[in-house]
């Protein structure tokens, strides 16, 4: 064999390994979802979900958790979805290349990276004690809703940056003022870029387990929460709690609510997907 | 009105720093920042109190290294895949379904961990611990996939197409050109992007509170039970620590550690990406 030959073997065998790489990541998830359905399909109900907690695990449901889930999601979209969509048009359209806006994108991405449970220990301190909040759906919800600003703010930027300058320039044109021109033009054509940022952020909200359990969110919480004051659980803190506890009944039902959690999760991601998709298509510029 | 919401997320920043300084240093009051160093034994919640952070730095590099040796192999090939071989009708399907890996709870993949991957391997080791290192890495390394091979692959699709087609007219076979041409090309991009998995690993916290136990010990044995510093401050977060006590101070003196090592990494990575970037054309 010579040495062209002993190249393009090795060539190829990569392109095999590639592959191989490439799905194995995919098969291990594939399994793991199989597994999953495998343990907890069965116990999953109606009964299940309208169920309160309990210390027999055929007797337990997840109601609470999956009402403070949605407290968190709805409250701190409210949040988080203004706040993030203003400072992403203010950054891209009003703050001009000055130390301010370089100090704040660099910023911006330090606080991306920073770990959430050290988010968990600033709404601690500062939502829980200093504004006397505890550990309330409040409190944790603007934990969440600080976490999950930078990744809007992201994403609103990129939405507003691919608006192309010519519809600036004609509504200028057309004699609009640079704040008609931003609710008229800019946010209606980038919506649907800042849309799919919000929904994945949100997905991320609802996934988060360790800056609640900081804050002070309870493994059991005997009635739903009613109000934003109120103690609450969230799924993914009801799963840890399951999984921690050595009997078997509890893993089946940390199966059963792992698919209600991955279920809401793959739904939102799914629709980012399409919106990014549609979005895409729709706007050719 | 719009510049405050900017300026919020400058506050968030200074409100992380003020309460980890602010409650550390009342820490510190109370206990010498050379026992906190050099102290090989991590024992706060026991009646005989040591604090040596020591033992949850090991716990958390120990999961961190694994972690990155399962990622670092698997993601760069996927990215080099991807890239260079892939059609790209192909990596339209291949990369988003990959992304899922990163979107699925961490809560998810501590079930995982727990359930699946730490049976199996007792299986291969028989005196492997019901918690380990070991298990919770893997898991781990394969949450961070992702984020490895995505950016690495948008930073080899940076590179532009003279390179790689100037390298195919010179006679050389993809992988050639992938690893000769491509890779240096964007190494830059590369490194940031196992920079970034690395700072991730270190704040990875539910994988390890569930999987790895909550035994902090300084070993490298990746079979036996430890504890990193992200399990450690969900250990106290369950119980029932009063504010202002000693063991209610110390998770903030182990989060300001934390911060530390992700705060120097990120700025690494910029510093980086700034510094090194290839410019062509």
């Amino acid at each position: 064999m010579n040495k062209v030959q002993i190249n393009r073997i090795k060539d190829k065998s990569f392109g095999v390994l590639g592959l191989i790489a490439t799905l194995s990541g995919l098969i291990i998830l594939g399994f793991f979802i199989g597994q999953i359905l495998h343990e907890g399909l069965n116990r999953l109900d109606m009964d299940f979900l309208k169920d309160l907690p309990s210390r027999k695990p055929e007797k337990a449901g997840i109601y609470t958790a999956w009402v403070g889930t949605l407290w968190i999601l709805v409250m701190t979209t409210l949040f988080a979805f203004p706040l993030g969509v203003a400072a992403g048009i203010y950054l891209e359209e009003y703050a001009k290349k000055s130390k301010l806006s370089s100090l704040l994108e660099i910023n911006i991405s330090n606080l991306a990276g920073v770990p959430s449970i050290i988010y968990g220990l600033l709404g601690l301190e500062i939502f829980g004690r200093v504004m006397h909040l505890g550990n309330s759906l409040l409190a944790g919800s603007l934990t969440l809703a600080l976490l999950i600003l930078p990744i809007i703010i992201v994403a609103t930027r990129e939405a507003v940056r691919a608006v192309p300058n010519s519809l600036r320039m004609a509504s200028y044109g057309l004699g609009a003022s640079k704040w008609q021109t931003i609710w008229n033009q800019i946010l209606p054509a980038s919506m649907g870029g800042i849309f799919t940022g919000v929904i994945l952020a949100i997905s991320r909200a609802v996934g988060e387990t360790a800056p609640l359990i900081v804050v002070g969110a309870l493994a059991y919480v005997p009635f739903a929460p009613s109000g934003p004051m109120d103690e609450f659980t969230v799924l993914p803190i009801q799963i840890f709690n399951w999984i921690s506890r050595p009997q078997h009944g509890f893993a089946v039902n940390a199966a059963a609510a792992i698919i209600i959690l991955l279920g809401i999760t793959f739904i939102m991601n799914g629709i980012a997907v399409y919106l990014r998709n549609r979005w895409q298509k729709k706007i050719n510029w | 009105m719009l510049k405050l919401s900017g300026l919020i997320t400058v506050l968030t920043t200074i409100g992380i720093i003020w309460v980890l300084f602010s409650e550390s240093f009342s820490f510190f009051k109370e206990v010498s920042l050379v026992e906190f160093l050099t102290d090989d034994q991590w024992t706060p919640l026991f009646a005989n109190k040591r604090f040596g952070i020591m033992p949850l730095i090991s716990g958390t590099l120990l999961t961190t290294v694994i972690a990155l040796s399962v990622a670092l192999p698997l993601g760069l090939t996927i990215a080099v895949y991807l890239s260079e071989y892939a059609p790209n009708k192909v990596r339209d399907v291949l990369k988003p379904l990959l992304e899922i890996l990163a979107a699925v709870p961490t809560v998810v993949y501590g079930f995982f961990a727990l359930m699946v991957v730490t049976p199996f391997l007792k299986t291969i080791f028989p005196n492997i611990s019901g918690f380990n290192a070991l298990s919770a890495g893997i898991v781990m390394g394969i949450m961070i996939i992702p984020f490895v091979s995505s950016l690495s692959e948008d930073a080899l699709r940076a590179v532009p197409k003279s390179l790689r087609e100037a390298s195919y007219g010179l006679g050389a076979t993809r992988l050639q050109t992938a690893f000769k041409v491509m890779v240096p090309a964007a190494s830059s991009g590369i490194v940031v992007s196992v920079i970034l998995a690395f700072s991730r690993a270190i704040g990875e916290t539910m994988i390890v509170a569930i999987a790895a136990g909550q035994q902090p010990r300084l070993t490298f044995d990746p079979f036996v039970p430890i504890e990193t510093i992200t399990a450690y401050i969900v250990q106290v977060s369950l119980g029932d620590v009063p504010h202002g006590s000693l063991e209610y101070k110390t998770i903030f003196a182990a989060g300001m550690t934390l911060f530390v090592f992700t705060f120097i990494l990120n700025n690494l990575s910029f510093w980086i990406r700034k510094k090194f970037r290839e410019e062509y054309e």
